[in-house]
């Protein structure tokens, strides 16, 4: 059974053009896989880029024992629909903090009803027909505009739209991520030295690295699981703490600071452990004055993507009760708390369409700090790290 | 005088016992030497092991105490506690300073105290999952004792609801709450079937093309840009399923004229598929790297084209490694809470249409959890039944594929898998 030249070489472009197809199927799935991603931030981008903004606008406030008694009186009656109750709340109090405001009128940048702000955005358009003249009118004016929403970072959450801010949520993550790496850095490092640099090789260690590979598997909802019959149950710790959301992260984080932990340990060479040894160190003073500072680059870098991953992480938090509503950041860490990503979910399950865009915008500053940590990660690897 | 004050004055008394210890015994160390003695360590090593003496015990003292004051409720007054801590700290500093003599290996004990410091610490991950294990069965077992085992193995309706109705008193007849699971792990499944269709052939794929295809500065710029969609929170991508993805998904649905529910399965599986893509294709391209060139050269020196290498040859060879991956990321998808939580439906539905709402395992842990249940009822106990079933099933995934990976390192004598 002889092929002729033609047939081989038609069998072979046929050959070749598979091969090529190949490549271009494999390519086709890479470009694919990164434009998930940029179709993704710019969706969050596009999404989240209003909730940075927030109308305002310019009215003349009357600080008198009228709009002490009944702060709405404060100012015009025709803009005072358009107005955040956000705004009219707080006055008796100011004046009562500041009396040198009382008998003034001060004209002032006030921020406006949610509905006023996303009918500016062109999003909805709730307002009544009368509002909505007063409003253009303001807009010709120069005295109705988006400006820069400060009250996005400086407040906690509300359930005015306007009002609400991510503040109370970056504290909330801020003190348990504390508490998580407080407890699971040190714990995760002396794990890692224990069992590169110690431990004997018996069925105890066998044991414990299985047992650190399978744990970084187990999904994160059965940690809160955990949580909440371990430390809210049994040892009594308060619900929806930073204290209680940062312990159960903490073991979350654990088997990731370990492996990268053993990881950097183990890209130190020997030779430096045997020169160590050779001029009578002690086992502990050659991990302390030599292994030690020559992985802490490593050791950093893999800390930072667990913290990294633990500040993005949701599920647990939310069975040990950290999804709170918080108006007011607390810096205790028994005290209720939220954090950035459960405040990200609780925005996003509100009825209220402008909720939407402060649950984009709190996606677009959550990401941006992970992708800050990540990237220092990535910087700190890339200038400590040695070839050896 | 406030707990947190007591607590200060503690630290500082320790703080300073332990001060006097360093400098004592340093001082001791020094004057021994001096007088001409030779001995086993250094003068620090003697002032180091006497701060070990006095800190120590006194530690481990006050915790044990505090762990007795909080789990047995036993009734030591935290003043006395703190007291006798003291105590046996100064006792540790005497001991630690008569320990100051020539014959005494200080170096040699430190390192004991540290080697099992941190052999402690290593325990702690045992004690991590043996945490989760014990809670787990001892509240699924709760669950067990109040509903049947086989109704909650074979059942086919998930109405955990009633239960707060009938604990009520106002469960109407025949209501009475449901706990079958199988419409659960039906949806879950379903979820992680999307999830496996859209990850396994991209994640595959583009790490295919790294490693076979690429030119190298395309695989170090891909590689990163692919892992940063691993590094994006879960309740991101929760977001982007329910409020981009699904509304798409029922629009496209109608465009076949089908009616899609806007809390479909489609939408969180596809979404949960791209967040899996870099879990798969990091690891494949790992373990297609490590498949050896020879392989590869003697493939192709028997004129065999890059395709028929990559499939008859790479791929075979590099099989039990990609199939432990694809395992892992079964787990990973079916342990997935927030994606499913966003955007998929809370109905349990027992059906094969991904275009229908449908609820998953974690999703009714969660649902479980956060109403205004008493810890006690069988609807927040039903958590953790599901809970024991999700660590089995996930477990045993990740087993096998350890398995799996075990079998193709030894194959190929690879290390670094």
């Amino acid at each position: 059974m002889s092929q002729s030249f033609e047939e081989i070489s038609a069998q072979l472009k046929k050959r070749h053009r598979r091969s090529a197809r190949m490549k271009w199927m494999t390519l086709g799935a890479l470009i694919l896989s990164a434009a998930f991603l940029v179709v993704f931030i710019s969706d969050m981008v596009v999404r989240g880029w209003p909730a940075f903004q927030q109308a305002q606008i310019q009215v003349e406030v009357s600080y008198d024992e009228q709009s002490q008694k009944l702060p709405l009186a404060a100012v015009d009656e025709d803009v005072r629909p358009l107005i955040s109750r956000g705004f009219f709340r707080p006055l008796p109090r100011k004046m009562e903090d500041n009396p040198a405001l009382m008998d003034t009128t001060q004209t002032q940048w006030v921020i406006a009803d949610s509905r006023v702000d996303q009918y500016l955005k062109g999003n909805e358009d709730r307002l009544r027909p009368a509002d909505k003249e007063t409003l253009e009118n303001l807009v010709e004016e120069g005295r109705a505009d988006l400006k820069f929403n400060t009250t996005f970072f400086t407040t906690g959450d509300s359930k005015m739209p306007e009002m609400a801010g991510i503040a109370s949520a970056a504290i909330g993550t801020v003190m348990t991520m504390l508490v998580t790496m407080a407890v699971c850095f040190p714990i995760g490092v002396m794990t890692a030295v224990y069992l590169e640099e110690f431990a004997p090789d018996n069925k105890l260690t066998q044991i414990i690295e299985i047992n650190i590979n399978n744990l970084a598997a187990v999904p994160s909802i059965l940690f809160g699981l955990l949580g909440l019959a371990v430390y809210i149950s049994f040892f009594g710790v308060p619900r929806s703490s930073p204290l209680v959301g940062g312990l159960t992260l903490a073991l979350m984080t654990l088997p990731v600071i370990i492996i990268s932990t053993r990881a950097a340990l183990r890209s130190v060479p020997d030779s430096i452990r045997h020169a160590a040894f050779g001029v009578g160190c002690s086992r502990w003073q050659v991990v302390r004055d030599h292994v030690l500072p020559v992985s802490l680059p490593g050791i950093l870098t893999g800390s930072i993507i667990g913290l990294a991953q633990a500040m993005g992480e949701t599920a647990p938090l939310i069975i040990v009760g950290m999804v709170a509503f918080i108006p007011d950041a607390s810096l205790s860490i028994t005290g209720a708390s939220t954090v950035m990503p459960a405040q990200i979910f609780t925005w996003a399950s509100e009825p209220n369409s402008a909720f939407a865009e402060k649950t984009a915008g709190g996606i677009l500053v959550l990401l941006a700090v992970l992708i800050f940590l990540n990237a220092l990660a990535v910087w700190l690897r890339n200038k400590f790290e040695r070839r050896w | 005088m406030s707990m947190s004050i007591v607590f200060l004055l503690f630290c500082i008394a320790l703080l300073v016992l332990g001060g006097v210890a360093f400098a004592l015994s340093r001082a001791k160390a020094t004057r021994v030497r001096a007088s001409g003695m030779t001995m086993h360590a250094q003068p620090d090593q003697y002032a180091w092991f006497a701060v070990l003496a006095t800190a120590g015990p006194a530690l481990l003292v006050s915790a044990l105490g505090a762990f007795a004051l909080l789990l047995m409720g036993a009734e030591i007054p935290v003043l006395y506690l703190l007291t006798a801590s003291l105590i046996i700290a100064v006792i540790g500093l005497a001991m630690g300073l008569s320990q100051v003599r020539p014959a005494f290996h200080a170096r040699r004990a430190i390192e004991g105290v540290i080697r099992k410091l941190l052999a402690a610490a290593a325990l702690i991950s045992i004690l991590t999952t043996l945490g989760i294990l014990l809670s787990i069965i001892n509240e699924a077992l709760r669950f067990f004792q109040m509903q049947s085992f086989w109704d909650f193995v074979t059942g086919t309706t998930w109405n955990p609801g009633a239960s707060f109705l009938s604990s009520a008193g106002r469960a109407e007849g025949g209501s009475a709450a449901q706990f079958g699971s199988i419409p659960l792990f039906a949806g879950t499944f379903m979820i992680t079937l999307i999830a496996m269709l859209v990850a396994i052939p991209f994640g595959l794929g583009a790490a295919i093309y790294m490693v076979e295809f690429a030119p190298l500065y395309v695989r170090k710029t891909a590689k990163p840009v692919i892992e940063v969609l691993a590094g994006i929170p879960t309740v991101v991508y929760g977001v982007f399923a329910a409020l981009t993805v699904a509304p798409l998904v029922v629009d496209i649905a109608g465009l076949f004229g089908l009616d899609a529910s806007y809390s479909n399965a489609l939408a969180p599986g596809l979404v949960m598929g791209i967040m899996i893509i870099p879990f798969i294709s990091s690891l494949s391209d790992d373990v297609i790297n490590s498949v050896p060139n020879s392989l590869r050269e003697g493939a192709l020196a028997l004129g065999i084209t890059k395709s028929e290498m990559v499939r008859n040859v790479v791929v075979p060879a590099a099989a039990p490694g990609i199939i432990s991956a694809s395992l892992l990321a079964v787990s990973r998808a079916m342990g997935e809470t927030m994606i499913v939580v966003m955007a998929a439906g809370m109905r349990p539905n027992l059906t094969a249409n991904p275009l229908e709402d449908m609820t998953t395992v974690t999703v009714s842990i969660v649902a479980a959890l956060t109403g205004d249940q008493e810890f006690e009822s069988a609807q927040t106990l039903s958590a953790f039944a599901l809970g024991l079933v999700l660590f089995i099933v996930t477990l045993t995934l990740n087993v096998v594929s350890v398995f799996m990976i075990r079998r193709f390192r030894e194959k190929y004598r690879v290390n670094n898998l």
